[in-house]
């Protein structure tokens, strides 16, 4: 069996790497980058004053933690319509276009509609993160900054935020590492990440555990390094005090 | 009794406040004169922290006003942030900013809310620090500092607005008894400079050296008050004589 992994990773080894961990990478990257951004909101709009918001942004979280991933892909898979898609997104379609002139516009929709709904997953878990993070900051740190006169938004962007992104950085990257695994759901659509590309090798060399040992094997690695390499930074950015 | 008393610095009338179904200030009239020292004593649940934060509005009272230089800071469209640059106020736990140097803890709010210039700033942050001791602290991180310098940098941080009055909860109550007293150091020159404080303390001897006044504080009302000598050596009201008892032998 080691054998036939080897043979079969020497025949499609750029295929696992180059494709398919880039687009499980890239797309992990898109995802908590824009789940940062929108968790960004609906953390403030969970802490905000404003009674509706609050009530807006918490049944979104628990909707979106209470509802199962692949649902949820399946969810905007189908509901979002391509021309709406392409009328937001299409200048990205033209910019691969430049790159790549073969680059299919119903691969490049299905993209962006995983892409959109692992951003509203993600955008969920996020928003708690970035929540618990601004939360764990002392309540001595707000009261000293507002006896010193400073108002709600400079408190906030002064003295929380700055010591809210140590606690929130390190777990944003924790979850970096968490949608990596769960990219391989959007293999269900075939968007060419990892585990699609799992599925292609499998077709190609009718065998099913060797490509699946590798597969495994990579995300494995990648996972494992990443993880080792946040709890060093986090340990840093705590000794930075 | 709706109107300021001009010639009180701050004004309390009549404040109330809960904490849930907990009545923690049961109606509580005050007035502190300019330059007045007053201290606060009192067992500890009696109101005393819940009091002083009330005073620069840390906590809203649900009924009654604070009057501060003449004007009602509870009434609402008042922007209490302005009022609260003129009050400066000293924690129990320091709460020094952890992200900032030693010399930025003192110069953010004079520059962000326009108070002085970045240099202006720079050279009343480095005269504070050195009047207390820290001056050769200026670019280090408040993490390194010990407890009792932790707490002479937000005194300073405090001053660095130029407030009118200084408000102390328990300045020295988490210190290690070899600290308390280089703190204690500092608000007594503070205080001699003419500066009007109010300080939650269980330093009775502390109180009594330094204040004007001293209100014992029992059960979310003002029990009793009066000169040091009043309180310390004839005490009227038997809580504040069992009080007293209690912690002058302990
Ligand atoms: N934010 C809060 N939420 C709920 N209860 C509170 C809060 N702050 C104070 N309390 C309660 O109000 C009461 C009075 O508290 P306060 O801190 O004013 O007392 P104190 O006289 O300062 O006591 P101590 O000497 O222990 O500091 C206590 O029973 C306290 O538990
Ligand atoms: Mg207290």
């Amino acid at each position: 069996m080691l054998g036939r992994i080897v043979v079969v990773f020497n025949g499609y080894w750029s295929l696992y790497l180059g494709q398919g961990l880039g687009i499980t990478l890239g797309l992990s990257a898109i995802t908590v980058l824009f789940g940062a951004v929108f968790g960004s909101l609906l953390a403030f709009m969970k802490m905000s004053k404003i009674p509706p918001l609050r009530w807006i942004a918490t049944a979104y979280i628990e909707v979106i933690r209470g509802t199962p991933m692949l649902i949820q892909l399946f969810f905007f898979y189908f509901i979002l319509p391509n021309d709406m898609i392409m009328a937001v997104f299409g200048w990205i379609y033209r910019i691969i276009l430049l790159f790549n002139a073969e680059a299919v516009k119903a691969d490049f929709i299905k993209f962006i509609c995983i892409a959109i709904a692992l951003v509203v997953n993600s955008s969920a878990y996020v928003s708690e993160v970035i929540r618990s993070g601004i939360q764990a900051v002392d309540r001595g740190q707000t009261e000293a900054s507002r006896s010193l006169g400073l108002n709600g938004v400079q408190t906030m962007t002064k003295i929380i935020l700055p010591q809210a992104v140590k606690n929130i950085l390190p777990a944003l990257g924790n979850e970096f590492v968490t949608v990596i695994k769960e990219t391989s759901l959007a293999s269900t659509f075939f968007i060419g990440d990892l585990m699609s590309v799992y599925n292609v090798v499998r077709g190609k060399t009718y065998l099913v555990i060797e490509p699946l040992l590798i597969t495994a094997a990579i995300y494995f690695v990648v996972t494992f390094i990443l993880s080792k390499l946040i709890a060093a930074w986090e340990r840093r950015l705590k000794r930075g005090e | 009794m709706n109107e300021a008393n001009s010639k009180y610095m701050i004004q309390a009338v009549d404040l109330h406040k809960s904490f849930g179904d907990l009545h923690v200030l049961k109606g509580v009239n005050e007035g502190i004169l300019p330059n007045e020292v007053v201290s606060i004593i009192g067992p500890s649940g009696g109101g005393k922290s819940t009091f002083l934060r009330c005073l620069n509005l840390l906590e809203t009272p649900e009924k009654g006003h604070i009057f501060f230089e003449g004007v009602d800071i509870t009434s609402k469209g008042v922007n209490v942030n302005i009022h609260r640059q003129k009050m400066g106020m000293v924690f129990q736990l320091f709460n020094v900013f952890p992200h900032l140097s030693v010399e930025k803890n003192v110069t953010l709010a004079p520059v962000l809310l326009k108070k002085k210039t970045e240099k202006e700033a720079k050279e009343a942050a480095a005269a504070l620090l050195q009047r207390v001791g820290l001056f050769d602290k200026l670019n280090e991180s408040p993490s390194r500092l010990s407890g009792g310098q932790k707490q002479r940098l937000a005194i300073v941080r405090a001053l660095a607005m130029e407030p009118d009055v200084m408000l102390f909860d328990e300045p020295t109550s988490a210190l290690d008894p070899e600290m308390v007293g280089e703190v204690l150091d500092v608000i007594r020159e503070l205080v001699s400079g003419g500066m009007t404080t109010v300080i939650v303390t269980h330093e009775m001897g502390f109180a009594k050296e330094v204040s004007n006044r001293v209100l014992f504080m029992d059960g979310g009302i003002i029990a009793e008050e009066g000169t040091p000598d009043e309180i310390f050596s004839h005490p009227k009201n038997p809580r504040t004589r069992d009080f007293l008892s209690k912690v002058l032998t302990t």
